[in-house]
């Protein structure tokens, strides 16, 4: 079957550029378009997709963008307006796209819409006997390669499996397409952090910083020592770059009134019912490697881990070193070498 | 306000089980699964707490928790589930797995939702998990809403919080640790959600007993369908191997760790 290919991408919060995780499917298109020897097409998604497309220079392939007021934020029935759209325009077999927030909301209504089926966490397409891609089941524990032959199939590509596209920068022509909207029963106001002192999850970083509910337990000398961790953990973020993540059983504290970390939400919550990241390096803190836990480590390269405990789950083939030793005193030791550099 | 708040809640074989993959005729399974302990799956546990929560705030609401998977397993973990919230069971006898295509699940769901005694659009609030820890998939839901003509979908929901007018607040979990703030003019309207801030209520044995009047006839009279198997096929399923050579440091001096870390993070 010949296959016609679309990657839908968006603008990022400034409107004007694309996002890093659109640009990966940008160049999973551009691989897939010449395993297939399929024609491409480039969808924006964005308020003005001229500016947005502009980093799409030398991308070698049809530019069509849904543009508006409507489409500078991400919104559901605008969205899947937008999608169904660019998707019929370019009369496209395969839809491949990021699961970033905004897409991953909408995709599989569009592909509803359009008769055709839709599958997300996709970590790597091949094309054997036709197309067939990776998938993760339950939570990151089993790994499945499928293959569909519906179509139109929409693909939505986990963060950090593509190198992003490096294209120029500059003006490219974009063909609009015209989206009717219904009417809107829903007005995005805006983003808001949940916690207002320290913004500690940062995808881009290259190293996350996991800490786990040691850093609140009792220690040798009987005492809770929350507000030192706090200060411990909060110093290193700053010392490195480095992105918060913790263990269900940490963030989960917070309900039962002990004493807590105030700067950890549910949203750092890594593992099986947690978030799975994507940086290069991590180093797992007062936390003990267990499985629902580790499986969230599953796309980390490098890892280290830091416990009183040798027999710890990270002891187990899980980490690449673990130290057998007091976080406290290690994490206090390395933020003053961190601060004397 | 009286609400009307439907729960989709798949069931999940506890996290903390091995799970080991076997390819039967009809695709991969999990090994021993009918002998696994089952949970409810997480989000869709934190979304019925929710509703549960959102109905008790709203006197004259009604929140129905729609159930597909095999009636015996769904009894199980019904046992508990019950003592928690209060709820009307639907329960539909089929096989789940995360092997079973989501998008055939959906209609299965719009389909039971679709035939709901007393159940009112205009006051629809259709809940459930944005993603479920089996197939992952965050599908299901969006295609549940669509077959029910929601446009008004929001994923990674933490917190809804109604306004005097029927509008409500929602905030979405976006990329970077941020919510996404948005204000929607009311029911019907479709969340799939996170966590959620609720903690998990404690068992309450007069809950439990108020809702198995429910329950147990609802399970007799649960309706076996066969989920379609649609166009998906597996290629195959495996664990991932991925064991690494520990190397377990014992007996270092604090201050040496410290510096082989430190060189090991390197420059910002
Ligand atoms: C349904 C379900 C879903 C789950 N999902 C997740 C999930 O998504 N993510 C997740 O993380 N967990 C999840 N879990 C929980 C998981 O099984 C573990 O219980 C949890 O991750 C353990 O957390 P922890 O290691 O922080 O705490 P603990 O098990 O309490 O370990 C604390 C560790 O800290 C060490 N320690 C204490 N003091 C020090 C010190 N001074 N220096 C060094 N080390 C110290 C101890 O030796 C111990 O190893 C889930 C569980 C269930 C049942």
């Amino acid at each position: 079957m010949a296959e016609t290919i679309l990657v839908l991408t968006h603008a990022d919060e400034t409107g004007s550029v694309l996002t890093t995780a659109s640009l990966e499917a940008v160049s999973a298109g551009k691989e897939l378009a010449a395993w297939l020897d399929a024609s491409l097409t480039i969808g924006v998604v964005a308020a003005e997709a001229s500016s947005a497309a502009r980093s799409l220079a030398g991308v070698g392939a049809r530019i069509f963008g849904v543009s508006g007021e409507a489409f500078a934020q991400a919104r559901y029935a605008s969205d899947a307006a937008a999608c169904e759209a660019l998707c019929k325009a370019a009369a496209a077999t395969i839809v491949l796209t990021t699961g970033s927030s905004r897409f991953a909301r909408v995709a599989a209504g569009v592909a509803l819409r359009l008769g055709g089926c839709v599958d997300t966490h996709v970590t790597s397409i091949r094309c054997e006997n036709g197309v067939e891609v990776s998938r993760w089941f339950y939570r990151q524990r089993i790994e499945a390669v499928i293959t569909r032959a519906k179509r139109p199939w929409i693909l939505l590509l986990d963060a950090g499996t593509y190198a992003p596209f490096e294209g120029g920068v500059e003006d490219v022509k974009v063909e609009q397409v015209a989206v009717a909207l219904p009417a809107m029963r829903t007005t995005v106001i805006g983003m808001r952090s949940p916690e207002l002192s320290a913004q500690t999850i940062r995808p881009e970083a290259k190293m996350l910083f996991v800490a786990g509910a040691g850093w609140t337990k009792k220690q040798s000398d009987g005492q809770v020592h929350a507000g030192e961790a706090g200060e411990l953990i909060l110093n290193f973020l700053s010392n490195t770059g480095a992105s918060l993540g913790s263990s269900k059983s940490l963030v989960d504290q917070g309900g039962d009134g002990q004493p807590v970390l105030p700067f950890l939400t549910h949203m750092n919550q890594v593992g099986q019912t947690g978030s799975t990241p994507r940086h290069a390096k991590g180093l797992s803190t007062c936390c003990h490697g267990e499985e629902p836990h580790v499986v969230g480590w599953r796309f980390i390269g490098d890892r280290r881990a830091i416990s009183l405990d040798p027999n710890c789950g990270w002891a187990r083939g899980k980490a690449d070193v673990v130290y057998v030793a007091d976080a406290f005193k290690v994490m206090a030791r390395v933020n003053e070498l961190l601060a004397g550099h | 306000m009286e609400l009307h708040i439907v729960v989709c809640a798949g069931i999940v074989p506890d996290p903390l089980q091995t799970l080991e993959p076997v390819m039967g005729p009809k695709g991969p399974a999990l090994k021993n699964e009918m002998m696994l302990p089952a949970v409810l799956d997480p989000w869709a546990a934190s979304s019925l707490y929710e509703a549960a929560s959102l109905a008790a705030k709203n006197p004259g609401s009604k929140v129905w928790l729609v159930s597909l998977g095999p009636k015996a397993k769904l009894q199980q973990v019904m046992m508990t589930v019950a003592q928690k919230v209060s709820f009307e069971l639907v329960a539909i006898d089929a096989p789940v797995s995360g092997f079973v295509d989501a998008q055939a699940t959906a209609a299965v769901l719009a389909e039971a939702i679709n035939g709901l005694a007393g159940l009112e659009k205009a006051k629809l609030l259709l809940f459930g998990g944005w993603e479920s820890a089996t197939r992952g998939a965050g599908v299901t839901m969006q295609i549940v809403g669509e077959l029910l003509g929601i446009s008004d979908q929001f994923m990674g929901v933490d917190q809804i919080e109604f306004l005097d007018d029927g509008s409500f607040e929602v905030l979405e979990r976006v990329e970077g640790g941020k919510h996404q703030v948005s204000v929607c003019a009311g029911a019907p309207a479709l969340f799939g959600w996170a966590t959620g801030n609720l903690a998990e209520p404690r068992n309450n044995p007069q809950i439990g007993m108020a809702n198995m009047r429910t329950v147990m006839p609802a399970l007799q009279k649960a309706k076996a369908v066969s989920v379609a198997e649609n166009d998906l096929q597996y290629v195959s399923a495996s664990l991932p191997k991925q064991q690494r050579q520990t190397r377990v440091v014992k007996d270092m001096a604090v201050d040496a760790i410290a510096r082989e870390l430190v060189e090991w993070v390197g420059a910002k």
